[in-house]
């Protein structure tokens, strides 16, 4: 259930996110969603693609540190409260967000959003409990 | 006579290395002589220095035991520049059958020369050393020092030759032939720069290569370069092999001045070739055994260029305590400061290599870094630009920001100096397949 995501280091330099957007558009990476956080000087650039290995290895060949870890893309209802009924749902068994961010693509009505979580085993656990629809990469990216 | 030459894989005897076990009084009045003889040489034939000895009231005959060397004048590097090209030969050109040259990145180079006899004490000094950091002539070896006119790639070539063993003259740089070449050609032992070895373990790391389980590398004498101990440390978890530090200057004669033993702790000088005093680099006195100062080196054995009482720059100390593996000659510790090296900042004094010490504490990988120091408003600034690996690479910019403090906590345990640490992206620290360049100082510039 769980979505493998690439996260790459980036200075905070003019061109740094543009030369490694043209990498992966030269190696014909499809980028399904990104996000990027900054802190002062530096910044990681998070991605979401159906071809995450062969991603990592072009940004490591062209001198970027990279690396690869987990997330869930989970099933929001595009409504108001709709956000807020996920959360409780993990909120009630104690699990904090991480971070999270827009999915580029929508199901149905429904938004899609990826999600980081301190303890990702129990989270899936939980979601799927409270009937949240939890992605498998195959669906998500079939999207 | 000898009491044993340790780890021999053939059983073969290897006459040069007796030398290494010479009873020490007769080591002595070796030295004396050759003291005496090379004075003469150095008076008779270069007039700096006769110049010199002049100006302190000397004169080769009063060399009458091994202490009197103090009363000869100090050289330093800029006589040899002073003196460019030729000027401290001793001999005439038709003597000489070699010449090597610094890389002169700080003016212009030095040059150095060497008769035939000259390179036959060369070739013998760094098969002594090829032989205690245990290379045999089954080995096949690497040679990624630089050839040409620096004295490392054609230096340990000539030695490899004379042990017997496989040379591969590759030199420097092209990091994944490098390694292609390491693995299809079942290189077994290596001679590089530490700081070009830990890049090609990135590399070989980044080609998918498991240095351990891939490559038949068993062995490799490293110099060229201060290294710590915390570098030998990486080298050899990192790639499995054993790292011998190699010691030696063009200066003196290039390397083979010293070899570590198969104890690694610090180098053991060939003294019959060389002598060495400690002082005070302040004040020029000599500090007593053990203790710490500059390494001062006299070439004993050189005709073409003798060397007399030269200023390494190298702090170090003789290391008195008798080795383990017998030898009568005596080791030096490691060097892993130049007085060259040193930066004064906020008149702290600092070493490149304790900023290493303090990122290796850290990370327990070497990451590249450059010190730059920079002057805002007056005030002397110190930044450590850090390159971040795919290692140290963690999805949470929290934990990166924690790595940027325990950097900066870190050097500040070992230096007392508030530093800002920067991380930056793979690569983007300038190297060079030699030596690497770790600070860049800007206060004095505009």
């Amino acid at each position: 259930m769980k979505i493998r995501q690439l996260s790459v280091f980036l200075e905070n330099l003019p061109g740094s996110l543009s030369g490694l957007c043209r990498i992966l558009a030269e190696a014909g990476v499809n980028l399904s969603t990104l996000m990027l956080s900054e802190a002062g000087e530096f910044g990681l650039l998070r991605i979401i693609t159906p071809d995450v290995e062969k991603a990592k290895q072009m940004v490591e060949h062209a001198g970027y540190a990279a690396t690869i870890s987990e997330v869930v893309a989970l099933q929001v209802p595009d409504r108001p409260g709709g956000l807020a009924s996920v959360l409780a749902a993990l909120e009630s068994q104690g699990i904090s967000v991480e971070y999270m961010y827009a999915f580029a693509m929508r199901t149905g009505g429904d938004a899609i959003m990826i999600f980081r979580f301190a303890d990702m085993d129990r989270a899936v656990v939980v979601l799927q409990k409270a009937g949240i629809g939890v992605f498998t990469a195959v669906d998500l990216f079939k999207t | 006579m000898i009491p044993h030459l340790w780890n021999d894989l053939e059983g073969t005897f290897f006459p040069e290395s007796a030398l290494d076990y010479m009873p020490e009084d007769r080591l002595r009045e070796v030295q004396l002589q050759r003291l005496k003889a090379v004075t003469a040489l150095a008076y008779d034939r270069v007039p700096l220095f006769r110049e010199r000895m002049t100006a302190k009231g000397a004169k080769p005959a009063d060399v009458r035991r091994l202490e009197d060397v103090r009363r000869l004048p100090f050289m330093v590097k800029n006589d040899l520049r002073d003196t460019y090209p030729y000027g401290l030969f001793a001999v005439p050109m038709s003597e000489v059958v070699r010449l090597h040259a610094s890389s002169g990145t700080t003016g212009k180079p030095i040059v150095v020369g060497y008769t035939a006899q000259d390179m036959d004490v060369w070739k013998q000094a760094i098969m002594r050393s090829l032989y205690s950091a245990g290379f045999r002539r089954a080995d096949v070896v690497q040679n990624m020092y630089g050839y040409g006119l620096f004295t490392g790639g054609l230096g340990l070539h000539g030695g490899l030759e004379g042990i017997g063993a496989t040379v591969i003259p590759i030199s420097g740089g092209n990091s994944e032939r490098q390694i292609m070449v390491m693995k299809d050609f079942g290189v077994t032992a290596v001679c590089s720069t530490p700081s070009y070895f830990i890049h090609l373990i990135e590399v070989a790391q980044k080609m998918g290569l498991d240095f351990k389980r891939d490559l038949k590398v068993r062995r490799g004498v490293f110099g060229a370069e201060p290294w710590t101990d915390h570098m030998r440390q990486y080298i050899e978890a990192a790639s499995g092999i054993k790292a011998y530090d190699i010691y030696g200057l063009s200066e003196i004669i290039g390397p083979g001045v010293g070899n570590e033993c198969e104890y690694q702790d610090g180098p053991h000088i060939f003294e019959d070739h060389f002598l060495v005093e400690i002082v005070d680099p302040a004040t020029l006195e000599p500090v007593p055994d053990g203790q710490e100062g500059e390494l001062v080196i006299t070439t004993l054995s050189k005709q073409a260029m003798p060397v007399i009482r030269y200023r390494t720059r190298d702090i170090t100390a003789i290391d008195i305590r008798p080795c383990r593996c017998g030898r009568t000659i005596r080791r030096i510790r490691r060097i892993s400061r130049r007085s060259d090296d040193m930066f004064i900042i906020r008149g702290v004094n600092v070493f490149p290599t304790q900023i290493e010490t303090a990122l290796l504490k850290t990370e327990a990988s070497l990451p590249h870094y450059q010190i730059v120091l920079t002057r805002k408003s007056g005030l002397d600034q110190m930044e450590v630009r850090v390159e971040v690996t795919g290692d140290m690479l963690r999805d949470s910019v929290g934990e990166m920001e924690q790595l940027q403090k325990r950097f900066a906590r870190s050097i500040e345990q070992i230096t007392g100096l508030h530093t800002t640490v920067t991380l930056v992206q793979p690569g983007s620290i300038p190297r060079s397949a030699g030596k690497a360049k770790r600070l860049l100082d800007t206060r004095n510039e505009a």
